[in-house]
């Protein structure tokens, strides 16, 4: 099949073309891939660091079985609760932000002229700098916290909704002015209906960017959640217990990107 | 002004702005209700923004347009454009596209179940009642320009203003098409103009020809077909109209 046909080809073609087995063969090279990360760390801990070394007690030998305790114990779940309630609080209000924000921008060339390097500027600036500052006007607790993760999350969200809007099929817009839509039915009639998987796409970026910067705003005046966890492994010197936590928060970084996929998937297939 | 005509306009212009002449001028115009009349011209004269005129999309800078008498100011709900993008919007299926903007704060207020009736007897009228639930992508072009008159018909419109709508069609689908827009404007005693560049087109399917020229454009030519659909059983007929066109054209672009 050449280049030139599979531009061509009706969404369906495309999950038809790897097939059962090119599937199966994808999936399987993936787990070699984590397979050969286990084992380099095994080989880190175990086989390059001396005998009795501080390493060892990164082992995953050891780090597994605590995991398992872990996982069937309730400590872990109220943290993991604790976390994914501030990330989605986070993204609720980098998503009611952000999609006016972007929809203006997109919609206007005056308000983009005037916010690009304005929020090149912001994005550039990791969130946690404004640590202390969130701290001072939000007190200490969950307020900054949201803060922080809103902050970071807001900018693919603004960047995504505002080349939705530009790309919004000028068609659609007359049609609408044909009939006589209000600026509200525009809005939530073509408007938000046709920039959404751009959208879900800025938010997909922008869950995976919370879930990195969730965990360092948790290590500063909490009490709970994944990043206080961390630290708290490591003041009871429970070695093999902080690396179970960093598994706990890769996989659920993982899966929150996958759901994030199915979710663009289906509601807005090929975007 | 003639008491009997649906849409008529009256002397005219427009000008976009920063342009050096103005791109219409006194343009007139009377529909006759069932009428059928096609706006034939070379592209780039002046027929899409002729129709956006028309259609209240955008306002003349001299003079009116009239629907049944009164004057137009603005899109008016018994007027239904298409173009040749038929602008289907992919996220509903044939039925929602085709039901889209009749709940409009702005259009004439419906009950639920006559929406759904009007809508139902556009999507037959059109032939598409086993396509309805289809999104936008799984239709051919054909189908896809159907469903965009269909969503004009749900509007029960008095008149039709159309922008090319068969332009990007092969020519037996346009030839269907051709055939499916008379039946339509007879059944639903609605009236059309039909913007089209395609002689041909305009042979076969009006009842009247208007040929726009020049720069700024104007009517350069008029001819009224009084022959019987379909047409194709006249070729004599209307070869000798197409050659009075043609020699029109010739002589309103041949260099002075
Ligand atoms: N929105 C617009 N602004 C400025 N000029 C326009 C606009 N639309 C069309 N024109 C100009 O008006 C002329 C007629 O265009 P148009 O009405 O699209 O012609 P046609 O449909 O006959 O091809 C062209 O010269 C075109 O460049
Ligand atoms: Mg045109």
């Amino acid at each position: 099949m050449s280049v030139a046909d599979q531009g061509r080809a009706p969404a369906r073609m495309r999950v038809v073309t790897p097939g059962f087995g090119g599937r199966l063969a994808h999936a399987g090279l993936g787990l070699a891939g984590l397979a050969l990360l286990l084992a380099l760390w095994w080989a880190a801990t175990d086989l390059l660091a001396a005998e009795g070394s501080f390493a060892r007690r990164f082992s995953p030998g050891d780090a597994l079985p605590a995991l398992a305790a872990l996982v069937t114990g309730p400590d872990l779940w109220t943290h993991v609760a604790v976390s994914l309630k501030r990330v989605l609080v986070g993204l609720g209000l980098a998503l009611l932000a952000g999609v006016p924000l972007g929809l203006l921008i997109g919609a206007s060339r005056l308000a983009e002229a005037a916010a690009t390097p304005a929020f090149q500027f912001l994005r550039m600036i990791s969130p946690l700098s404004w640590m202390p500052i969130a701290v001072l006007v939000f007190g200490v607790g969950d307020a900054p916290i949201y803060f922080l993760l809103a902050f970071a999350a807001v900018w693919p969200i603004v960047l995504n909704t505002a080349a939705g809007v530009r790309q919004l099929n000028p068609h659609w817009l007359l049609l609408s002015k044909s009939l006589a839509a209000t600026g509200w039915e525009t809005l939530t009639r073509v408007i938000l209906p046709g920039i959404l998987g751009h959208v879900l796409t800025g938010l997909r970026l922008a869950i995976g960017i919370s879930w990195i910067v969730l965990v360092p705003c948790e290590m500063l005046g909490v009490q709970a959640g994944l990043g206080y966890f961390i630290l708290d492994t490591r003041d009871r010197l429970a070695y093999e217990q902080l690396m179970a936590v960093i598994l706990v928060i890769g996989v659920i970084g993982y899966l929150l990107d996958t759901g994030a996929r199915a979710v663009i998937h289906r509601f807005a297939p090929g975007s | 002004m003639s008491a009997g005509s649906t849409l008529q306009a009256s002397r005219v212009a427009l000008r976009y702005p920063g342009a050096a002449q103005p791109v219409l001028a006194d343009f007139d115009l009377d529909l006759a209700p069932g009428e059928i009349v096609s706006v034939l011209g070379p592209s780039g004269v002046g027929k899409s923004s002729l129709l956006r005129v028309l259609s209240g999309l955008q306002a003349p800078d001299a003079g009116t347009i009239a629907v049944d008498g009164a004057a137009l100011d603005g899109v008016h709900p018994r007027l239904a454009i298409a173009f040749q993008n038929p602008a289907l919007l992919p996220w509903l299926d044939l039925e929602g596209n085709v039901a889209f903007g009749l709940d409009f704060k702005r259009q004439p207020q419906l009950s639920r179940a006559e929406r759904q009736a009007r809508v139902d007897r556009a999507i037959a009228e059109v032939g598409l009642t086993h396509a309805r639930h289809l999104r936008p992508a799984a239709l051919s072009g054909g189908m896809a320009q159907r469903a965009a008159l269909a969503r004009c018909l749900a509007r029960q419109p008095q008149v039709l203003l159309l922008d090319e709508p068969f332009g990007a069609l092969d020519e037996v689908t346009r030839a269907d098409m051709q055939a499916l827009l008379v039946q339509i404007v007879a059944d639903y005693r609605s009236a059309a103009v039909l913007v089209t560049h395609d002689i041909d087109e305009a042979l076969l399917v009006s009842d009247r020809i208007l040929l726009l020229g020049g720069a700024p454009a104007r009517t350069i030519g008029e001819w009224r077909i009084d022959l019987p659909r379909p047409r194709e059983d006249f070729v004599a007929e209307l070869g000798r109209i197409r050659i009075e066109i043609v020699g029109t054209l010739r002589r309103a672009t041949r260099p002075h």
